[in-house]
């Protein structure tokens, strides 16, 4: 029933922003909806799973990177000579989710043989180096990025239009959180939470902890990329700042504000981060200082961020 | 040859600096297991109120104690205010809360500084260079820089191995819980080892201030590097600290000094400058991947 509430709202937004004059408001919830993807795929690791990744920016990356090499070459030169161009959403978007899933594979699978510390920076040492790796990319803009002339197309609509782009993102998160849910909810996803609590119990029951953390591994990639690919469709543009370890860090943010492990507080955490960013940023140059307080007094003084605070104010706490 | 006795004097230069802050980082990590993404703050800290010092007296002397002053003071209630209570939280915690800091702590400076990157004056006696070798002049600040890295580095190996209150860093490196069992004052060892942390940083980033500017954001820079060293070097492990602070540092000044000199062979110019740059920068993360491979808690690590 909430949920179904939360879709209207969600439905509602470009009319609503159009009846208000306010344009603004309508990119801002495009953006509210590509992070709570990105957020979602990390809170998956991160809340189910147990797994502290601080190099999720770089699979946000990858997918970026993928629809942007994927135009260049659309309608020119084959990339290597093989693969085609492509500036249709229906590729693209398969394209990028395969491929950051891919790159998520080989990080974590090298990644997940250390815990603790150690995977924290492990993982943020390999977005380091793949964010170095597009920086010195010269043929698709370097330090500069990649500029995205068109959004991709998609069934002959009209994505020039802002809120058809919109409903077109709208469709694929709905996609993608109701794919989650049933991932969190399934045996699998069991399985993973059980991990978190207690590796060495899981294995004694036999299940082989390295194998199910490496899945949930690669699916948070594959979600995070999709969220790129969609980013670089919105912006229009892929750069490497888009995989710089301060967006693992506000990916992580927006997950904690939200509530770790509660199935829809990265889109109440995207939310607030992205709202927070964009008034408080209007309002005083120094919004980043209001920002280091509130997310320390949330980081500090509460339990389960956003969501935590609604399920207590539900009567439920 | 000459070139890369210079090039490894640089590197030795960066990888002391390196040293100064993975040593309280790795402390603070093995003894009190926080993660502090804040320390390149008090790094930044040490570097600005030592600067400014400096510039107003105009004496490079009077400024070294400001900066100690600052990054001690400030590392002292952070620790107070902040990370005191995060002991008994996770990582994630850890790294968010402290990442607000480096917030707080990066607008603080620009409301107070401004953004304008600050430089500072060569003292006098520093600004000349000696010749270190046959036609290799050498900046004695450089050399100073290393010297004093050196001299913290026997300091610190006396004190950690030495001394009553090393022990308890030593005990409290292998098994904290331990060491509180036993009746140690473990509240006032975690706020000596965050001080002496933070007044290692707020030295380092007042010595880097003359060779690189200071400004807004330079801790961030540092802290990744560091927190490689650390996690290469073993977390805890004074030695590691080290080993792996020099031998990044070298690593990563002969890489950025060279390779993009090797791959101009290969491929036009200005492909070689920003590809070789890119891998370079990528250098030290390929290492610390390489180790943990080998080795998942660091070369050094204490209570391994």
């Amino acid at each position: 029933m909430r949920v179904l509430i939360g879709l209207l709202a969600l439905v509602a937004v470009p009319f609503l922003a159009d009846a208000m004059g306010q344009p603004a408001l309508l990119s801002l919830a495009t953006r509210i909806l590509i992070y709570a993807i990105a957020a979602a795929s990390l809170n998956f690791i991160l809340g189910y799973g147990g797994m502290v990744s601080f190099g999720h920016a770089a699979f946000f990356g990858v997918g970026a990177y993928s629809v942007g090499i994927l135009f260049a070459h659309a309608g020119g030169d084959a990339l290597w000579g093989v693969v085609p161009g492509s500036t249709n959403l229906l590729v693209t978007l398969p394209v990028a989710v395969v491929l950051s899933g891919t790159v998520a594979g080989v990080i974590g699978a090298l990644s997940l043989r250390t815990n603790g510390v150690q995977f924290i920076m492990i993982t943020l040492a390999f977005a380091q180096m793949l964010f170095f790796f597009f920086v010195s990319l010269t043929p698709y803009g370097g330090e500069d990025g990649i500029i995205i002339r068109r959004s991709n197309e998609f069934l002959g609509l009209n994505m020039r239009d802002k809120a058809v782009l919109y409903f077109v993102i709208l469709g694929i998160a709905v996609v993608f959180f109701a794919g989650l849910w049933r991932v969190v909810n399934s045996s699998f996803g069991a399985v993973l939470q059980g991990i978190r609590q207690n590796e060495r119990r899981m294995a004694a029951l036999g299940f082989a902890p390295y194998r199910y953390k490496l899945y949930a591994f690669v699916l948070a990639g594959m979600g995070v990329g999709l969220a790129g690919a969609l980013m670089a469709n919105f912006l229009r543009f892929a750069s490497p700042d888009m995989m710089h370890w301060t967006k693992s860090g506000e990916f992580m943010i927006m997950v904690i504000l939200g509530g770790v492990g509660s199935f829809f507080g990265p889109v109440f955490g995207a939310a607030a981060f992205l709202v927070l960013e964009t008034y408080l940023a209007g309002w005083t140059e120094h919004w980043q200082l209001a920002l280091g307080v509130i997310l320390l007094v949330v980081v500090l003084g509460t339990k389960g961020g956003i969501a935590g605070l609604l399920a207590r104010l539900g009567g439920r706490g | 040859m000459i070139l890369i006795v210079e090039q490894l004097l640089n590197g030795l230069q960066y990888g002391v600096m390196l040293f100064l802050l993975a040593a309280g980082l790795t402390l603070i990590f093995g003894i009190m297991g926080v993660i502090n993404l804040a320390h390149g703050s008090l790094f930044m800290v040490g570097a600005y109120a030592g600067t400014y010092v400096a510039g107003v007296t105009g004496s490079f002397w009077l400024g070294l104690p400001a900066a100690l002053l600052a990054a001690g003071m400030t590392g002292f209630v952070v620790e107070a205010v902040v990370i005191r209570r995060l002991y008994a939280r996770d990582h994630l915690d850890q790294v968010l809360a402290t990442f607000a800091l480096i917030l707080i702590a990066n607008q603080g400076i620009v409301l107070v500084f401004g953004r304008q990157p600050v430089f500072t004056p060569l003292p006098e006696i520093f600004s000349g260079s000696v010749e270190v070798l046959p036609g290799l002049p050498y900046p004695i600040y450089r050399l100073f820089i290393i010297a004093v890295g050196l001299l913290v580095a026997v300091g610190l190996y006396l004190l950690i191995n030495r001394t009553r209150v090393g022990m308890l860093v030593r005990a409290g490196a292998t098994n904290r819980d331990m060491v509180r069992a036993l009746g140690v004052d473990i509240r006032g060892l975690y706020t000596l080892v965050f001080g002496l942390g933070a007044l290692l940083a707020g030295l380092a980033g007042y010595m880097i201030g003359p060779i690189s500017s200071v400004q807004v954001g330079m801790g961030e820079q540092i802290l990744l590097a560091t927190f490689v060293v650390v996690v290469v070097g073993g977390v805890g492990s004074i030695k590691g600290a080290f080993v792996a602070g020099i031998g990044l540092g070298v690593v990563d000044t002969l890489l950025r000094a060279f390779l993009p000199g090797v791959l101009r062979g290969v491929m036009p110019p200005s492909d070689a400058d920003a590809i070789g740059l890119g891998v370079a920068s990528m250098g030290i993360y390929l290492l610390m991947a390489l180790v943990l491979l080998v080795r998942p808690r660091g070369l050094f690590a204490a209570g391994a």
